[in-house]
């Protein structure tokens, strides 16, 4: 099939391959492969940027600081905003949230670079942790009554056991929706930028290629932001649901 | 013979599936609309109101991510 179309050949998904960094072989649990490299260079850049970046802590500050600090109160009025004002005890981890995912995803755009979110393992594992911390927090701090949530009291009563149901599987099923927006917005958003690739090779088209790529990598600047952004605003509305009042 | 026929059926199953993302479509773009009209009216009321908005297209949109995942489940998993 890729014979056809005059050595057009396009392999969109062969980015997303893990591989291990030195030499061929299975990857193991403890190999370090390029997922496990760019996760590391995500991590660095957080603390070039937050640790490095903000130092000096000058009274009139500097790019690096000025970005940190815009980037802290964003997410410092978000959780406020969003999760309420018992939620800003947990706002250290949802900045690390957005920090990490933010950088993923920014870091992935960088041409020949591997984007780790684009991975439904690495998205899962934070949604579970989200999920799980969530859940615990919610039956630590109100006990039964965070079962209260199910148990919708402003609809008809013969109606709250369906509610109930269906209340519960949209709680069960939100780290899977969660974990896989995060993913598939970027695998899909990286694929396509490889077919257009794959057109460019062609000189008819090449020219219509080449900007739609450019066009489809600004889309993809945003795409990286808003998710990260999205990412971060599911986990306050999560956060609400554990320690906001009850409101029903 | 069977198993290509299985083959066949799931391929066209996944791509099927895919349909479903034209419904999150609908629903992301009429969140995103109604959230214009509005801000438009009161554009002094639209600042406060992003992150709403954004919560709503995120939960139109996992209505959209779970045909996704049946196709990928379709493809991989079946």
């Amino acid at each position: 099939m890729a014979a056809e179309g005059g050595g057009l050949q396009i392999h969109p998904m062969d980015q997303f391959i893990v591989k291990p960094l030195f030499g061929e072989g299975a990857v193991h649990w403890y190999t370090p492969t390029n997922v496990t490299l760019w996760l590391m260079l995500a991590v660095v850049s957080i603390g070039l940027l937050m640790v490095v970046g903000t130092r000096r802590r000058a009274v009139v500050p500097s790019r690096s600081q000025s970005v940190a600090e815009l980037i802290y109160g964003f997410i410092h009025n978000m959780v406020e905003d969003v999760a309420g004002h018992d939620g800003v005890k947990y706002f250290p981890y949802v900045m690390t949230l957005f920090l990490f995912v933010l950088f993923a995803n920014l870091l992935g755009l960088i041409p020949m670079s591997f984007t780790t979110t684009s991975h439904v393992a690495v998205t899962a594992t934070l949604a579970l942790a989200v999920f799980l911390g969530v859940t615990l927090l919610g039956l630590a701090r109100k006990g039964v009554g965070f079962l209260a949530m199910f148990w919708v009291s402003s609809a008809p009563l013969a109606l709250r056991p369906i509610l109930a149901v269906i209340e519960l599987i949209s709680y069960f099923v939100r780290p899977v929706s969660h974990s896989i927006r995060l993913a598939g917005n970027l695998m899909a958003g990286h694929a396509v930028l490889k077919v257009f690739a794959g057109f460019a090779s062609v000189a008819l088209v090449s020219p219509v290629a080449i900007g739609a790529m450019t066009a489809i990598y600004a889309l993809e600047l945003l795409v990286s932001v808003i998710q990260a952004y999205v990412f971060t605003i599911l986990t306050c509305v999560y956060l609400k649901d554990a320690v906001g009042d009850a409101h029903h | 013979m069977e198993g290509e026929l299985a083959l066949m059926g799931k391929y066209i199953g996944a791509g099927l599936a895919t349909i479903g993302l034209g419904g999150a479509g609908i629903g992301v773009g009429h969140v995103a609309g109604n959230f214009l009209a509005g801000a438009l009216r009161n554009p002094s009321a639209a600042a406060g109101q992003t992150a709403t908005l954004f919560v709503g297209i995120a939960f139109a949109e996992a209505l959209g991510i779970f045909s996704f995942l049946i196709a990928l489940l379709l493809m991989f998993a079946v």
